[in-house]
């Protein structure tokens, strides 16, 4: 990681919806996604990194949960649909090998 | 004779329509050629990973560095501004230096010159992620490089490199890009070969890259020695590769399969 300590991560959630309303979100977050399958220049294989769990609350309650296995490629995208219920905050958890561990939120507006 | 004549020039006239540069009418970028999806992937901000790079680099813009202790910002400023229009003009030729330069040499110039650093790696992922922060502010402007006195004697030389026959296969980069594009090679679709997305995101490497990474892997393909990072051969096909794309928009980061 490059730039920052922190692992960089793209969100696209709506700032406002109405009550009731299907909304899109967005996620999209560095990780190299190491399957643990391919040779290293040298010829040994490369120990896997990959996310393991991806998990969406909102207000704290989960609404959308994923499994991620070695087979998904690298900057794991992942895109969902949820009913905006109320004005709060949708927060993003992912978590994988060697400790990684990243969190995000975003404000969302019911009106 | 007379039979002779007309049959050679009718020759002449199938030898230039098979053979030759793109009319500049038909000139597009690789992104008419992909799917729809991928178009819609690379438009969307949310969903573009280069967007992870250009991120990056704007960190990197606002933080000092080097012996200089000084940030890009400290003397460039807002990039948003003072970076508009730049990645369309290169790669130029450097005044002290003679001999054109790419984007990525550019900055890393500026980093080892006005900042006092050590010069990033090639394909680095802080020099890919300035590059692409820089060249981010370019989109949707038409690639417009010099074509001067001093740029002239580098662009034939590029334009020579793309039409040398080469490696085990003995292709030149003509003899897919320009006689080919549009045609498949296994299942993939040949593209026109513009650098108008670069530094760019390829689902294939599952990572952004520059050109000269992009060019590495044709060379390869064709079973030709690639050029090292750099070297004047890879920069001058770089030049002639877009004086070859003038007008076509900047796309960077672009998304490519």
């Amino acid at each position: 990681m490059a730039a920052d300590t922190k692992p960089r991560a793209l969100l696209h959630v709506p700032a406002t919806a109405k009550r009731g309303e299907v909304i899109e979100i967005k996620t999209l977050i560095a990780h190299p996604m190491e399957s643990g399958y391919r040779a290293g220049p040298n010829g040994s294989v490369l120990p896997r990194d990959i996310i393991q769990h991806f998990v969406c609350t909102y207000n704290g309650e989960e609404i959308f949960r994923a499994e991620l296995s070695p087979a998904i490629a690298a900057n794991p995208f992942i895109t969902f649909f949820t009913v905006a219920t109320q004005s709060g905050t949708i927060a993003f958890e992912w978590s994988g090998d060697n400790g990684f561990a990243a969190r995000e939120q975003a404000a969302i507006t019911v009106e | 004779m007379r039979f002779w004549r007309v049959f050679v020039s009718l020759m002449l006239v199938a030898a230039t329509t098979v053979a030759g540069e793109i009319p500049t009418s038909e000139r597009r970028s690789g992104y008419s050629q992909m799917s729809a999806d991928l178009q819609r992937m690379q438009d969307d901000d949310s969903a573009n990973p280069g967007m992870l790079w250009v991120l990056d680099g704007e960190t990197l813009w606002g933080r000092q560095e080097g012996a200089a202790a000084k940030s890009c910002a400290d003397c460039h400023g807002d990039a948003a501004q003072s970076m508009k229009g730049v990645a369309a003009r290169y790669p130029a030729v450097d005044g002290a230096l003679k001999r054109p330069i790419d984007l990525e040499e550019r900055i890393n110039l500026c980093h080892a010159n006005h900042q006092g650093a050590t010069p990033f790696a090639a394909e680095s992922r802080d020099l890919l992620a300035l590059t692409a922060y820089v060249a981010r502010q370019s989109k949707g402007m038409p690639v417009n490089v010099a074509e001067d006195a001093a740029a002239l004697p580098f662009i034939a030389a590029g334009r020579a490199l793309f039409l040398q026959r080469q490696g085990q296969l003995n292709l030149s980069c003509g003899n897919c890009h320009d006689d080919n594009w549009g045609h498949k090679l296994g299942g993939a679709m040949i593209p026109q070969g513009h650098p108008n997305g670069y530094p760019l995101y390829r689902l294939e490497w599952q990572d952004l890259g520059s050109l000269q990474r992009r060019l590495r892997n044709c060379l390869i393909g064709m079973r030709a020695e690639p050029y090292a990072y750099g070297s004047p051969e890879v920069i001058e096909l770089e030049l002639f590769l877009a004086v070859r794309a003038k007008w076509l928009s900047i796309e960077s980061p672009a998304i490519r399969p």
